[in-house]
């Protein structure tokens, strides 16, 4: 909004300025028909999921009228082992497809920023397919892969019997990497390379103590994307899971099949307080970013 | 500039080998294995005989496979429309909010966005339901109303009669909305943020309206950023699977819960493999379309 004021400062008797209780023509957001609308919005992207949280604290089985307060279906959940080890898995394939997905999408937004070489646009328009296809496709192809053609040995020691779901993961979660990593490096200086090569620095050092560092941002986002399209994930999971080899979202699923308790509540709430923390964590994170390079 | 290949090759090869190798060999090749499988028969429990068939394609393009192609069209168009709807005024709210508002609200939108989608959809079961909040509100008004109309002398009303709004088209539709409206409101809001404002106050200025405005001036300056909102909303929820599997009953299902049903109890892979590929054929429809809006927008700016 300043900057607006600043470039109509020729007309000055036309501009605008926001007058204190008076809303201007443009703040849509102080203007009560939007404001209903917004609020609307709001209520019904929250209501669910805060009545579902609440009710995990319900003293009954039924889950629909409040009994009183417990933190007994917390307990069922911690306690039931099946539960707990799908939750330990997510969490184990999430944070392998965040390191593995981090390095493949940065490495592939290099190459695509960097170099001009035959089959360019090809290579762009493959890299983009793992966003574009419907994950329903996505998963059966990885089911025939994985039955037909790679088979993943199976009674393999923990975590590599976690093997399949991690590789599918990463399959569909370093483009969104390579994306997000490719939009920092635009407002890359390609002279600071060239700088840097010339007063001697190696290309490895040239990559690790120059363009790195410029990518630090995009690389923290694309982490955080990473781990959360993994965490998230049902339904590509859901095609490469086997019967020992559980993913919350896969079990939270045969739950629901099977019956409605307050304890898949519990479960759930621990699983949105845990992605709540770690995208507070990687906003926190990105935001220290430029304060940090002024410094 | 950008290098060629061949001023570094040995960086080249180092930074470019490992994630093509990744997407050739645990990516391309699976869908290559399925479309492989589209032109197969099953010759036993287990074996599949390429045979170089159309028969998948032919069998899926039968009326009733057809219908349920026409049916996730349709359901998946509806929900872009009402998630357009609800979210135009919501980004234009947000894009015109002040710098601190704003951040609060972009950033309210997008969390139920990290929240995981099968939690989503199973709140919402809650709220749904016979006995969910929906229906109690409902009951509430209608007691309220049937205990006024017996206060001012009149027949009160009838029993309530729960709504029946889960396990059916109708849930499916709402419970799209819900899991899709985020992918609708941001890129509507980057595109309102980046808007030049000098326009609207001057069209606001020569004396139109706040709708006029809206529609005439907002609408097509932001028109790159509603066709990517339509794409990117329509996308998946043409390919949704979740949302009609546990919010629908047994005629609202969509065309990922019969490819789903081909390889997990069917057991007809190429069948499924091909509504795999007719789906997905479908998207890239949706993207050439999408591409071909922005570039006649393009060249009218």
């Amino acid at each position: 909004m300043a900057d607006q004021a600043l470039i109509s400062t020729p007309s000055p008797g036309l501009s605008k300025k926001p007058v204190k209780d008076k809303p201007g023509p443009l703040e849509y957001m102080r203007q009560w028909p939007l404001r209903v609308i917004v609020g609307a919005t709001l209520l019904f992207l929250y209501l669910p999921l805060i009545t579902l949280m609440v009710f995990s604290f319900n003293d009954s089985r039924r889950n629909i009228v409040w009994q009183g307060f417990t933190f007994k279906y917390y307990a069922k959940a911690f306690n039931n082992e099946s539960l707990a080890q799908a939750f330990v898995n997510s969490l184990t394939i999430a944070f392998l497809c965040t390191v593995i997905s981090v390095i493949l999408g940065a490495l592939a937004a290099v190459m695509l920023w960097r170099f001009k070489f035959p089959g360019k646009t090809v290579v762009e328009g493959s890299m983009a397919l793992p966003i574009v296809v419907p994950e329903i496709c996505m998963g059966v192809a990885m089911l025939v892969f994985f039955a037909r053609v790679f088979p993943w040995p199976s009674g393999l020691p923990w975590p590599l019997n976690l093997g399949a779901i991690t590789i599918a993961h990463i399959s569909f979660a370093f483009p969104f990497v390579a994306t997000v990593v490719r939009a920092r490096l635009a407002s890359f200086n390609r002279e600071l390379e060239e700088a840097a090569k010339d007063l001697g620095a190696s290309e490895w050092r040239t990559f690790w103590d120059v363009l790195v560092p410029h990518m630090q941002p995009g690389l923290i986002a694309g982490a955080l994307l990473a781990f959360t399209l993994s965490l998230d994930d049902f339904v590509i999971t859901f095609f490469t899971a086997g019967p020992d080899t559980v993913t919350f979202p896969v079990k939270v699923y045969s739950m629901l099949r099977f019956s409605v308790t307050p304890e898949v509540n519990a479960a759930s709430t621990i699983l949105i307080v845990v992605t709540v923390i770690l995208t507070a964590v990687g906003l926190q994170m990105q935001n220290n970013e430029p304060k940090d390079k002024k410094a | 500039m950008e290098q060629t290949w061949k001023q570094a090759r040995a960086a080249f090869a180092a930074i470019s080998v490992p994630p093509l190798a990744w997407l050739l060999l645990f990516f391309l090749i699976p869908l290559g294995v399925i479309w492989a499988y589209t032109f197969g028969e099953n010759t036993g429990p287990t074996t599949i005989d390429f045979t170089g068939t159309f028969a998948n394609y032919a069998r899926a393009l039968e009326p009733l496979y057809l219908g349920i192609f026409v049916k996730s069209v349709v359901v998946a168009a509806l929900t872009t429309l009402l998630c357009l709807i609800v979210g135009f005024p919501v980004a234009l709210a947000i894009a015109f909010a002040s710098p601190k508002a704003k951040a609060w609200l972009l950033l309210l939108i997008m969390l139920p966005f990290w929240t995981n989608l099968l939690i989503r959809t199973f709140a919402l079961i809650a709220v749904l339901r016979e006995q969910g909040y929906v229906n109690f509100a409902l009951e509430w008004l209608w007691n309220n109303a049937s205990g006024f109309m017996t206060l001012i002398g009149l027949q009160p009303l009838g029993e309530f009669e729960p709504l029946t709004l889960l396990y059916n088209n109708f849930a499916v539709v709402v419970g799209l909305v819900y899991v899709h409206l985020p992918f609708m409101v941001l890129p509507l809001y980057s595109a309102l943020d980046r808007m030049d404002r000098s326009l609207m106050e001057a069209s606001l200025d020569l004396g139109a309206g706040h709708l006029k405005t809206i529609f005439l001036v907002v609408v097509p300056l932001a028109a790159p950023g509603i066709a990517s909102g339509i794409l990117i909303t329509f996308i998946p929820a043409l390919g949704s699977y979740l949302t009609p599997d546990l919010l629908g009953g047994t005629d609202s299902q969509m065309i990922a819960n019969v490819i789903e049903r081909q390889f997990k109890r069917a057991n007809d892979w190429p069948f499924g493999a091909a509504l795999s590929f007719l789906l997905m054929y479908l998207t890239f429809i949706a993207i050439a379309l999408q591409a071909l809006v922005q570039r006649r927008s393009d060249r009218r700016a």
